[in-house]
């Protein structure tokens, strides 16, 4: 029984963003000290790694509902455009002096029903992901700056900033929500069989549903729980800066989120998803991100080297560079 | 077999093709013959090889062994575009063209005649009026190809395939789409051409067609060459034994009766009994004509009829896929609306697809989650089976069905063919339905795997389970069936029971002649 469990654990597509991860950290141990440095001041932990994980909390919530809808096969481009509405939806409710509870109900209802319209337009009204999110991608910033009124908006209330800045165990609270997030989710969709739904109906939608599927309806229960995880961002996001900007909030994170689950290796095609390995892939694209802040690398650079690793890790995951990795290999033994 | 024409020498000359794929002998030793100016059909049922052949002979694929000679010329056609240069023109059954381009630019399409990468538009245009002024087709060629009807953009596709200097015309099921007025401007023009000294191939399944405009046809079975005959000279019901691989004589008819009742302890329950589902005046448009179909709990009913006859239609329609226009079904004598497959599977209806790989497997999955999925899903997301139960599941089935795998944790895409479809039954047994419908769940496996399925059906009968088995094996559903409804041309045509259940009747019906002996 255990030699099955170890091979599927040398399977797992969580090794290679993890393989990764340690690859990356090798690289900075050998280039800076500081990088690992943890000290504590005023009772917090404070170090490059705890940066990591507080700003890199932004792309592992996206990256998490971003893995269910690639995995029906799929795709969210709205995400970003969704967190500036949520930010500028909960400014505003706070400007207006409204309870942080109902702050946070309406920022995730928003956030539900931006889900809630790709979902519908995707498996109701079968207009392809790509064009049905494009949709809201686009609109999305303008309906943020209606909410505004196309200012940007201060927020003060420091029960809502303490969301995005507080700590808890002297760690920051954002990566420790976003943990708890993942493994209700994994919880949620392992031990119901709505994962092996998901992934059913992303490995064959005509199988699945001749086999007695709703694949309509899992399709969008996958993009609301997309959109949920947008508000979750767009609330953290903004609670850390203490603003909502309608045309910065989340810009370009929908790429960052998409790339986390292909570095993850759940693939595009839809099917099997692998949390864990999303996680890491987030935490991999953050690591990076940190690294060059840290090599003072110029931001306009910056974006090449993360483009390298993408294809990298994406010819590691791809089976016929395997094969042919493999070919290459037993050539050179034969 | 002797040739219609013997002194006129052949336009193609194909001898002794073969091809194989891994694990499929899809061609053997198989010989066809074209004559200029002759409409020749090529028929078969599914796996008989007949698209191998016509993608051997356009260059799709090479063959592994054989010769092929186009007016005597010994050719080796590399391409489609190879095969096109040497003159052998082809339209599809799905019309190949680009819907969103004029007629003319779809008939110039990859030669535009023109100079230094600019269009000679006025050029192309007279391109095109020419090769449809050739079959008589009045059409605006600067027409929007997408606007026409499915008719003329398939007249267009052979214009577009005759506009090179064709010698040899392969129709591959141009007609599957079309209706009767449009196929009759079709067979118009194939006429006109044989008349022009065109050699025209020509597949379909519809064998009044056949009758209508062929000269001569070639059958083949199961990747195998079963002969060559004047259109005039073969009767139907030797044209549909021929085609389903066998040669019928009123004695073996008899005999396979015999066999039959040795096979089938079951006989036809009671009429008195509630029928588990009764279908009436069921059809589709395009589909199937309306037809009532009883079935009952403990019987297995035969679906029978050639391809294209509306036996895979019927089932659809029955289990929710596609949306009837007509009658009504009833379950269990309660009148029942069964919009979705999810409804059906709910109900306790079952059904395997004949499609394995579109419609069946799910291909990345594991072969025990492939098992309980059917299950799973009639029971909803949160009602889940525990891991112990999903491994009891497995385990039972993959010993029941002897299901060849490595684990239950191997994706089902790893297996063969015939252990994906016992895979597949196991989905369907775990569901405990009180129908299931098995659409071709022998085709594509091995000897032994289809005795395991035969033996399968035969428990399921016995264990009460409503069966609607269909098969292009006509003596499989001769063997396994309490009753058989024979569909014809998209109708059902008759039943049969008890002693008529026999080849030689069930051949006759399937082909639409009379009896001719008793």
């Amino acid at each position: 029984m255990s030699e099955p469990r170890h091979r599927s654990w040398l399977k797992s597509p969580a090794l290679w963003p993890l393989a990764g991860l340690l690859l990356l950290a090798l690289v900075n141990l050998a280039f800076s000290k500081e990088f690992f440095s943890l000290t504590v001041r005023d009772g917090h932990y404070v170090g490059a790694m705890v940066d990591i994980f507080k700003n890199g909390s932004i792309c592992l919530v996206l990256a998490l509902g971003m893995t269910l809808v690639i995995a029906t096969g799929g795709i969210d481009l709205s995400v970003g455009s969704v967190m500036a509405i949520v930010a500028a939806v909960a400014a505003t409710l706070l400007q207006q002096g409204h309870s942080l509870a109902l702050v946070l109900v309406a920022g995730l209802g928003v956030g539900l029903l931006c889900g809630l319209v790709n979902g519908l337009l995707i498996s109701w009204a079968r207009i392809q992901p790509i064009v049905a999110t494009l949709v809201l991608m686009v609109s999305g910033r303008g309906i943020a700056q209606l909410v505004t009124g196309g200012f940007q908006v201060r927020i003060d209330d420091t029960h809502y900033t303490f969301l995005g800045n507080g700590f808890l165990f002297g760690l920051p609270l954002p990566p420790i929500l976003v943990t708890v997030l993942y493994l209700a989710a994994w919880l949620g969709l392992r031990r119901s069989a709505t994962g092996l739904f998901i992934e059913a109906a992303g490995d064959n939608e005509t199988a699945s549903r001749f086999a007695g599927l709703a694949t309509a309806r899992v399709k969008c229960l996958a993009y609301v729980a997309c959109g949920l995880c947008a508000a979750v961002a767009g609330i953290l996001a903004s609670s850390d800066i203490k603003n909502a900007n309608p045309l910065h909030d989340g810009l370009n994170m929908e790429l960052d989120a998409i790339f986390a689950v292909v570095l993850g290796g759940t693939a595009l095609s839809g099917g099997r998803f692998n949390l864990l390995g999303t996680y890491f892939g987030a935490l991999l694209l953050q690591t990076l991100t940190e690294t060059m802040y840290y090599d003072q690398v110029r931001s306009q650079v910056a974006p090449v080297p993360k483009a390298v690793l993408i294809v990298i890790v994406c010819l590691l995951q791809s089976e016929t560079t395997r094969r042919w990795f493999g070919g290459l290999f037993r050539r050179a033994s034969a | 077999m002797a040739a219609v024409e013997p002194s006129t020498p052949p336009l193609l000359a194909m001898r002794g093709v073969g091809k194989k794929f891994p694990g499929v002998i899809a061609l053997s030793g198989v010989d066809f013959t074209v004559r200029a100016g002759q409409i020749h059909a090529l028929l078969g049922e599914n796996g008989a090889g007949k698209s191998t052949l016509i993608k051997v002979l356009t260059g799709v694929y090479a063959p592994d062994e054989g010769d092929i000679r186009l007016a005597s010329q010994p050719i080796r056609p590399a391409s489609p575009r190879d095969a096109e240069r040497l003159g052998i023109s082809t339209v599809y059954q799905e019309v190949n063209l680009i819907p969103t381009l004029s007629v003319a630019e779809n008939i110039g399409l990859g030669r535009q005649p023109g100079k230094f990468g600019f269009l000679n538009w006025s050029a192309l245009r007279r391109h095109a009026r020419i090769a449809l002024a050739r079959l008589e087709i009045e059409v605006d060629v600067d027409a929007e190809l997408g606007s026409l009807p499915l008719a003329i953009q398939q007249m267009v596709a052979i214009a577009r395939a005759l506009d090179l200097q064709a010698k040899l015309l392969v129709l591959d099921e141009p007609t599957a789409s079309l209706d009767e007025k449009e196929v009759d401007e079709l067979f118009k023009i194939m006429r006109q051409l044989r008349v022009a000294g065109l050699g025209i191939i020509f597949v379909t399944h519809f064998l009044d067609q056949v009758y209508e405009v062929t000269d001569c046809i070639t059958v083949l079975h199961n990747g195998e060459f079963v002969g060559e005959y004047p259109t005039a000279g073969l009767g139907r019901l030797q044209l549909v034994s021929k085609m389903l691989g066998r040669e019928v004589s009123d004695e073996e008819g008899h005999a396979a009766e015999g066999g039959r009742s040795a096979a089938v302890g079951g006989r036809p329950s009671s009429e008195t009994t509630v029928p588990l589902l009764e279908a009436c005046q069921l059809g589709r448009r395009g589909a199937v004509h309306p037809l009532d179909l009883t079935l009952r709990s403990g019987e297995v009913t035969g679906l029978a009829g050639l391809l294209g006859s509306g036996r895979t239609e019927t089932a659809r329609l029955l289990f929710g896929i596609d949306r009837a226009d007509t009658g009504e079904i009833k379950l269990r004598g309660q009148p029942m609306k069964i919009s979705s497959p999810r409804a059906a599977v709910q109900k306790g209806l079952a059904f395997c697809s004949e499609d394995r790989k579109t419609e069946g497997i799910l291909p990345n999955l594991s072969v025990r989650e492939n098992i309980i999925f059917a299950l799973q899903a009639k029971r909803g997301a949160w009602n889940t089976l525990s891991r112990a139960e999903q491994g009891r599941l497995c385990t039972h089935y993959i010993q029941a069905l002897r299901i060849k795998t490595g684990s239950p944790e191997t994706p089902i895409k790893n297996l063969s063919g015939g252990n994906q479809q016992k895979v597949l039954l196991a989905r369907w047994l775990a569901t405990q339905p009180a129908l299931i419908i098995l659409d071709e769940p022998t085709r594509g496996i091995d000897v032994g795997a289809k005795a395991e399925i035969e033996q399968l059906i035969a428990k399921l009968r016995a264990d009460g389970v409503a069966v609607l088995f269909i098969s292009s094996e006509i003596e499989e559903v001769v063997r396994n069936s309490t009753r058989i409804a024979v569909l014809r041309d998209r109708r059902k045509v008759a039943e049969l029971s008890g002693g008529e259940m026999e080849l030689h009747r069930l051949l006759h019906e399937m082909a639409g002649v009379a009896k001719t002996h008793e």
